[in-house]
């Protein structure tokens, strides 16, 4: 069969800074226009040396009515691939041939005025995805109806409530019948209930023969709607092939979980010349390296980083993500014996202890990072620099009790509970039970 | 694509049906998609539907703005040139002829302002969809030719009271018209390209139009000794050809040609340099 998507050798280099150039005044490009020529050529360089492959030599293919997954750590170029795909951002190298309509869900509202009323919007909003106006009138009464909207349509936006809002843009988008919908799962702003939709709006327009590609952290959410899935790392794909088989992989490779990490060469490691990475562990209370821990132990996170230069009061600090993308927390170094203080050139270990009984269970992915916070200096962030599963056993001394099924939220804290006997019924239960029997 | 019914054909309908786009890195220079254009031209008519529904939402006065303030530059350019400075504005009346160089002038600036601002002013459309992005300057400039229209009711009821009559000459008003559409497009294009890039355009854009109002003959008579270098500047074919169609004088046919070159060379320079920018815009704005 014909494939309605094909990509060949697809690259996108960005320049790392090129949102400072971006902002640079025209002065600055003026003025280095007026020097030397070898400062331009300097600046040349210096540019080649800061830039970066967000996808490289991509290549697959996708047949109409598949619907495929497309998983990979932050930052492995999964939504770059989405914004070439849906043609917001031009490629660097490589080809995209694709046969008919895309949409994406992460366009949704995009374009919404607020001062326009709820119908003119929807006009607007179509255009802007790429709908003709007879087919928006066509559909008018049924997105209304779908956003459940019908009281309000001649009430400008901004007097809507977000539910309500959200539920407009959504049914626009939800209407466009592409022939290809893109989905960004970490960018589908919106409570439990809209995501919900999102995901039965894309089983239905599988269900439809339409193609759908979805990009997601949600490991059993990619299995159940994905009989395929691409794995990306580094811009690459290192994986194709059915859900099961590519999540499982991922999972277990270390691109999944990595307890440990190491940047052997300092000169390449994340940083700059105050202060660079060395290493991001995670250990048991124990201090064994392990990426599975237990929900009811202790755990340590640490960083062991060098200070190359004695300039600066260095805060570390972690940043923790669930799968879902969702910000679980941040904590940064709280030791009140480097408050203020410049740390001395030396290799230094910060290690922050997270207590048992905190962490949800599921994977967290942990960005390491050292900043000066007086001036709001971030040294480095390394994304995604280690990540673990914690695992709840059913064992019935966590939080979770003796309940199986699934238990939502970012943390499962052990709390104090206890109960006690306010109001005791007038008779004994046994005394009761005498006399119904009567 | 074979023309042949292919086995392949008959059991993909769905994906041969649909057209083949095709989304590579462009090696060439420009590129302009006049097939993209044409089949998003329904967005045209949105966006600068938009601007114009827009534009007066949640003012009291609503589109009498757009007569306003024309209407008040007139009067006091009145108060200091013609009375208090004594400027000579030959047989046409000193208020009509101040305000029949306003109106065009106002739609100029307007336009251009609207249209340099349109892209920054809009990220979050640039960012999370595809479309020619072209049609954000040009829908800025389109909406303000509603303004326009409005202004001219005033000016038909100056025209009455002063008593001018009819004349064949009013037939040349449409080319004047579009002649500064098409100029305010090349401008404003432009500027909002560069814009994208260099904010500096935001702050530089205001001061940029306020001397090129002072360079154009809006609330004084060309001077005849300046004549050729007055030429250069688009503006001054459009404004004195504006006059010369509603007031019956024989228009300045080199003036409105010269006119005519410059708006097409700066409208074709600005299209290039718009394409040659675009792909781009996602990744920088």
């Amino acid at each position: 069969m014909k494939p309605i998507i094909k990509i060949e050798h697809l690259g996108k280099r960005y320049r790392i800074g090129a949102q400072q150039a971006a902002y640079g005044s025209l002065r600055d490009t003026l003025a280095g226009a007026f020097r030397a020529p070898l400062r331009l050529w300097q600046r040349k360089v210096r540019v080649s040396a800061s830039s970066f492959w967000a996808v490289k030599d991509v290549s697959f293919e996708v047949q109409p009515g598949e619907i495929v997954g497309i998983i990979g750590r932050n930052g492995a170029g999964k939504s770059t691939l989405l914004k070439l795909l849906s043609r917001i951002t031009e490629p660097t190298s490589g080809r995209i041939e694709l046969y008919g309509r895309i949409a994406s869900l992460l366009e949704v509202g995009t374009g919404f005025h607020p001062e326009l009323s709820g119908r003119e919007n929807i006009y607007l909003n179509g255009a802007i995805l790429g709908m003709a106006r007879a087919e928006i009138k066509r559909k008018f009464d049924e997105i209304v109806a779908f956003a459940e909207v019908e009281r309000f349509i001649d009430t400008p936006v901004k007097h809507f409530s977000s539910g309500m809002y959200l539920r407009l843009a959504f049914a626009v988008a939800a209407h466009l019948e592409p022939e290809i919908l893109l989905v960004d799962e970490v960018l589908a702003v919106g409570d439990s209930r809209f995501q919900r939709k999102c995901l039965d709006k894309m089983q239905e327009v599988g269900r439809q023969g339409r193609t759908v590609l979805f990009v997601s952290h949600n490991m059993p959410a990619i299995t159940r709607l994905c009989p395929r899935t691409i794995l990306l790392d580094g811009g690459r794909v290192i994986g194709d092939g059915p859900s099961s088989q590519i999540v499982g992989a991922y999972l277990s490779s270390g691109l999944g979980t990595t307890a440990e990490r190491v940047w052997a060469d300092l000169s390449t490691a994340p940083g700059n010349d105050i202060v660079r990475l060395c290493a991001v562990r995670v250990r048991t209370e124990d201090g064994e390296v392990s990426d599975a821990l237990d929900i009811r132990r202790p755990l340590v996170i640490e960083m062991e980083y060098e200070v190359l230069k004695a300039s600066h009061v260095l805060t570390p600090n972690f940043h923790f993500y669930n799968e879902e993308g969702i910000y679980a927390f941040i904590a940064s170094e709280t030791d009140p014996a480097w408050r203020d203080r410049i740390r001395p050139e030396g290799r230094y270990l910060s290690t922050a202890r997270i207590p048992g009984n905190l962490l949800s269970e599921g994977t967290l992915f942990v960005g390491a990072a050292i900043s000066t916070m007086s001036s709001t200096t971030i040294h480095f962030y390394e994304r995604d620099a280690v990540a673990f599963q914690v695992i709840d056993s059913l064992d019935g001394d966590s939080a979770r009790g003796d309940y199986a099924g699934q238990m939502p939220g970012v943390v499962r804290p052990m709390l104090q509970w206890s109960t006690r006997v306010l109001l005791e019924s007038n008779q004994p239960v046994a005394a009761q039970a005498g006399e119904g029997a009567r | 694509m074979t023309t042949t019914l292919s086995p392949e054909k008959l059991h993909a309908p769905q994906v041969t049906d649909q057209p083949l786009v095709v989304v590579e890195a462009h090696k060439s220079w420009v590129r302009i998609n006049l097939k993209d254009l044409w089949a998003y031209r329904e967005l045209l008519y949105f966006l600068m539907w938009r601007d114009v529904k827009v534009r007066y939402k949640q003012t009291a006065l609503g589109a009498a703005w757009a007569i306003l303030q024309p209407l008040l530059l007139m009067l006091i350019f009145n108060f200091f040139f013609a009375r208090l400075a004594g400027i000579s504005s030959g047989n046409v009346p000193y208020p009509l002829f101040a305000y029949a160089g306003l109106l065009p002038w106002t739609f100029f600036a307007n336009a251009v302002t609207g249209s340099g601002n349109s892209l920054v002013g809009s990220t979050n459309l640039i960012t999370k969809v595809y479309f020619p992005r072209m049609f954000i300057p040009a829908a800025a400039v389109g909406a303000g030719l509603v303004d326009l229209a409005i202004a001219f009711v005033l000016l038909i009821g100056l025209m009455v009271y002063y008593g001018v009559g009819l004349h064949l000459s009013l037939a040349l008003l449409p080319v004047v018209i579009i002649l500064t559409t098409l100029l305010a497009l090349g401008v404003g294009m432009l500027m909002s390209a560069l814009n994208v890039r260099y904010r500096d355009v935001r702050y530089a854009l205001p001061f940029m139009i306020q001397v090129w109002m002072f360079a154009s003959p809006v609330i004084y008579p060309l001077p005849e000794k300046w004549h050729t270098l007055f030429s250069l500047n688009p503006m001054v074919g459009i404004i004195e050809g504006f006059r010369a169609a509603l007031f019956g004088q024989p228009p300045d046919w080199s003036a409105l040609g010269s006119s005519a070159a410059i708006t097409l060379a700066i409208l074709i320079c600005s299209v290039f340099a718009f394409s040659w920018m675009e792909k781009g815009f996602a990744d920088v704005i």
